[in-house]
Order: structure tokens, then C-alpha cells, then sequence
């Protein structure tokens, strides 16, 4: 219930919304810093033959900004290291961050960059961005949804599929599927 | 269209083409087995790799093939210029070979079995080979890696002895034991 009341929260625009809804969600309006505590971001790779392997990356930076008078106007930022990418296997690890994969050295960072935030549901939005990594930018859309809001402190769980062929990470396709599916939960604090 | 199968004096083409299409293969392997493992890229290594399992899939299979082949058709005795020595170690020679030749692919197959990275074998992008049902571990993996490469040398090696012997009943005993496996019409004087 709680979480419902302070959906993502084109609130201000929801003329049916009750008073004390809209105070809420007036606390949401704000910017948030990602922090690693708290937050994970997850992905799973099929494989053929069934199963897949599961990984996560252990370093990554953010930021989250809430408007509420104008939901499109909300935006969100985030860097990911993939040096710091773990699968719990170490060899898988080593190829990941080579330039098989990642290739870390050369490329440190994958960033992402909303466009767009457009609400789908009390507690959903579709995020628009543009994910850039080793050098290839291309666009992408991840499911946002609200987890809590407690405090200084707001959490979101975050999923959506990327192509990895696009940003030259094709190796091992059709063994291992081209589809990345993410897992994250974000949780930022403000300020 | 008789030529197929063998005879008391000649291989038939059966039997020759099987001979020369797994000898290629198994050289090939050998060669790709010693290069992936030394490739400095991960990722051409990581496809060098898989090409190998491929070829020592289809391999395993043309090898099958070749041994119901082979027990249903005798192989043409040595010709009469043969010593007593090399009739006698000979058909040995070519037993062992026949050990390396299954042995081989199936270490190599345990090895992806039970490799804790758990990558699957796609013979060609074709179909999903089954792994054999062995209990994966680090220390299973390196048994089998070590026992593949065992294998291997000792494979290549006996290969080599073989190639020597074949070359030397051409060139230097002149004898039809290398021509009669490359066709039928070259029989056993
Ligand atoms: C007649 C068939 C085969 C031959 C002659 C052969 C030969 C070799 C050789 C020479 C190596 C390199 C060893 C070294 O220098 O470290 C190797 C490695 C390897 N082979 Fe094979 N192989 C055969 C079949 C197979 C099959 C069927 C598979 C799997 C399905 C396989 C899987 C592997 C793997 C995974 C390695 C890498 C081992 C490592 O990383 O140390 N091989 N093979
Ligand atoms: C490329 C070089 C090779 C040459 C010149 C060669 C030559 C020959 C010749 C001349 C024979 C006939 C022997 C006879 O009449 O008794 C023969 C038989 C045989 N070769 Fe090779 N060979 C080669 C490669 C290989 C390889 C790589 C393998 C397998 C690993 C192999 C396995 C065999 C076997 C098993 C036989 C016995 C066939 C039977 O059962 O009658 N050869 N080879």
C-alpha cells in the first residue's frame, strides 16, 4: 500500500490522488546517490542446453533524480566497472574482463544514460537511455520499479534484457545466449 | 562398385577413404590442440576450442564407424616381402592406434564433462552434445586434462612411428603397403 501511494509518481498530474499521497511523494522529488551498499546489480546469461550462468558486478556509481511535477523529466545515471564483474567461477571472471569480453583495460566503464522516464503502472516506469559500452552506444529500456521509500533513502528494482552482440560481446553466442538479462536494486540516498 | 570393401589382397575405398579423412582429422586436432592452448587471445582461444571439440566430436564418430567397418572386413595380409618381425608387430601398431583414436576423444569429452566452467559442447553450432555423466571437480578437470594431454603425445608419437614405417615401405623396401591404402587397384604382390 505504501509503496503504491508513492509510485513513481506522476502524482502531482493525478488529480485523484489524496492529500497526504501527494505530501509523500513530495518527498520523493530530489536527487539520490547510488550506493553500493544496499544496492546489487545482477545478470543472467542462458546457456544451451538449459541453465545459464549468473553473475553481478561488484563496483558501479549513480545517480537517480525524481521530478515530480514532470515524471519525463526524471533521470537516471549509472557507470558500472567491469573490472570488477563476478561470477564466482575466477577463470570465467579473467575472460570476462579480457578483451574477449569487457576488455576493462581499454574499456573501464559501461555507462548509462536515461533519455526518457515514462510511468507504466502505480509503482512502474520505463526507463529510455542510452548504454555505452566498449566504445558502441546503442539504446536500451529497463523496467523501474519502486521498492520503498524510507527516509532519505529510495529503493528501486530495476530489470531489462540487453543484446550483447551490439557492443562487439557476441563471443560464445550460440552456446551462450546473446540475451543479458539484469537484475539490479538500486537504492540511492539523497543528496 | 566392388572395390567398396576389402579383399585378401587390397583395401577397399571404405576403408580408404575412413583411413585418410580420419588421419587428416586426427593430425588436425593434434596441430589445433597444441595452438588453442598457447593462443594469447581469450576469445579466439575460447572459438579455437570449440571448433576443437567439434572436430573431435565428428571424429568420435567417423572413428565408431571406421572400427564396425573394420571388424566386419579383414585387412588384407602384408605382402610376402614382409619380415617375420614387422608381421608380427604390425597389426599391434595398429591396435594401439585404435586405442589412441577412441581414447582420445572420449578424455577429451570427460574433460568438458567434468570441467567446473561447465561450458557446453555444441558439435558445430548443430545440436547440444550431452555431457558424460561424471561428478564435475577442479580436481577431476585436471585429471582428465592431463590424462588428454598424456594421450595426445603419446598419440602423436605412435602417429609418427607409423607415418616413418609407411614412408619407409614406400621409398626404401618398395613395397605396395602405402600404395595399396591409398587405392583398390594396387594389390598386395
Ligand atoms: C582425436 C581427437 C583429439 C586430439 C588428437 C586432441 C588433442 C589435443 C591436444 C594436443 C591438446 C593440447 C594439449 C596441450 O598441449 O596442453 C588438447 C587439448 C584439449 N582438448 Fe583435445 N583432442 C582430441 C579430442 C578432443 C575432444 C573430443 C574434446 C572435447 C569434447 C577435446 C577437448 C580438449 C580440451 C578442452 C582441451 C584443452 C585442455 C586444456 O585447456 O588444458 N579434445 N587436445
Ligand atoms: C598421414 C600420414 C599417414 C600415412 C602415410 C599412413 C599410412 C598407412 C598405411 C600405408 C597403412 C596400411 C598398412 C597396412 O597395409 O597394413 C595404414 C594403416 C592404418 N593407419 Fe595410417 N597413415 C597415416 C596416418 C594415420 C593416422 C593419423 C592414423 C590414426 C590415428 C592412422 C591409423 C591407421 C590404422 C589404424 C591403420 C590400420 C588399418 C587396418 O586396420 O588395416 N594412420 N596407414
Amino acid at each position: 500500500m505504501r509503496a503504491r501511494i508513492l509510485g513513481l509518481a506522476a502524482a502531482a498530474a493525478c488529480l485523484a490522488m489524496p492529500v497526504n499521497a501527494a505530501v509523500v511523494l513530495g518527498d520523493a522529488t530530489g536527487s539520490y546517490t547510488i550506493s553500493q551498499a544496499g544496492s546489487a546489480i545482477r545478470f543472467t546469461i542462458g546457456k544451451a542446453g538449459g541453465g545459464g550462468f549468473d553473475g553481478a558486478f561488484a563496483r558501479f556509481k549513480g545517480t537517480i533524480r525524481i521530478d515530480n511535477n514532470d515524471v519525463g523529466r526524471s533521470k537516471v545515471d549509472l557507470t558500472i566497472y567491469p573490472e570488477s564483474v563476478g561470477t564466482g567461477q575466477g577463470r570465467i571472471d579473467a575472460f570476462l574482463r579480457s578483451d574477449a569480453v569487457f576488455d576493462a583495460t581499454n574499456s573501464p566503464e559501461i555507462q548509462f544514460r536515461s533519455t526518457s522516464v515514462s510511468r507504466t503502472g502505480d509503482t512502474t516506469a520505463l526507463v529510455t537511455g542510452r548504454l555505452t559500452a566498449r566504445g558502441k552506444t546503442f539504446p536500451e529500456k529497463f523496467t523501474a520499479d519502486l521498492d520503498g521509500l524510507k527516509g532519505g533513502t529510495i529503493k528501486f528494482h530495476v530489470t531489462g534484457k540487453v543484446l550483447r552482440s551490439r557492443y562487439g560481446m557476441d563471443v560464445g553466442t550460440p552456446l551462450y545466449s546473446n540475451v543479458v538479462d539484469f537484475d539490479m536494486t538500486l537504492t540511492g540516498r539523497r543528496g | 562398385m566392388q572395390t567398396i570393401t576389402n579383399t585378401t589382397t587390397r583395401y577397399g575405398w571404405a576403408t580408404i577413404v575412413l583411413h585418410w579423412l580420419i588421419g587428416i582429422i586426427f593430425i588436425g586436432q593434434f596441430t589445433l590442440g597444441f595452438v588453442m592452448v598457447r593462443t594469447q587471445s581469450q576469445r579466439t582461444a575460447f572459438e579455437l576450442i570449440q571448433l576443437h571439440k567439434s572436430l573431435g566430436f565428428l571424429l568420435l564418430g567417423l572413428i565408431i564407424l571406421r572400427i564396425a567397418w573394420r571388424l566386419g572386413n579383414a585387412a588384407p595380409p602384408l605382402p610376402p616381402s614382409v619380415g617375420a618381425l614387422e608381421r608380427r608387430s604390425a597389426p599391434l601398431a595398429h591396435l594401439a592406434l585404435y586405442v589412441f583414436q577412441l581414447a582420445l576423444p572420449l578424455s577429451g569429452w570427460a574433460l568438458v564433462s567434468v570441467s567446473t566452467l561447465e561450458i557446453p559442447s555444441m558439435p558445430f553450432n548443430l545440436f547440444v552434445m550431452p555431457n558424460l555423466s561424471l561428478p564435475e571437480s577442479d580436481a577431476a578437470e585436471s585429471f582428465w586434462a592431463s590424462a588428454h594431454w598424456y594421450l595426445a603425445y603419446a598419440g602423436i608419437a605412435l602417429v609418427a612411428l607409423h607415418v616413418c614405417a609407411a614412408l619407409r615401405h614406400h621409398f626404401l623396401l618398395r613395397d605396395s603397403v602405402l600404395t595399396r591404402m591409398i587405392t583398390p587397384s594396387s594389390t598386395g604382390e
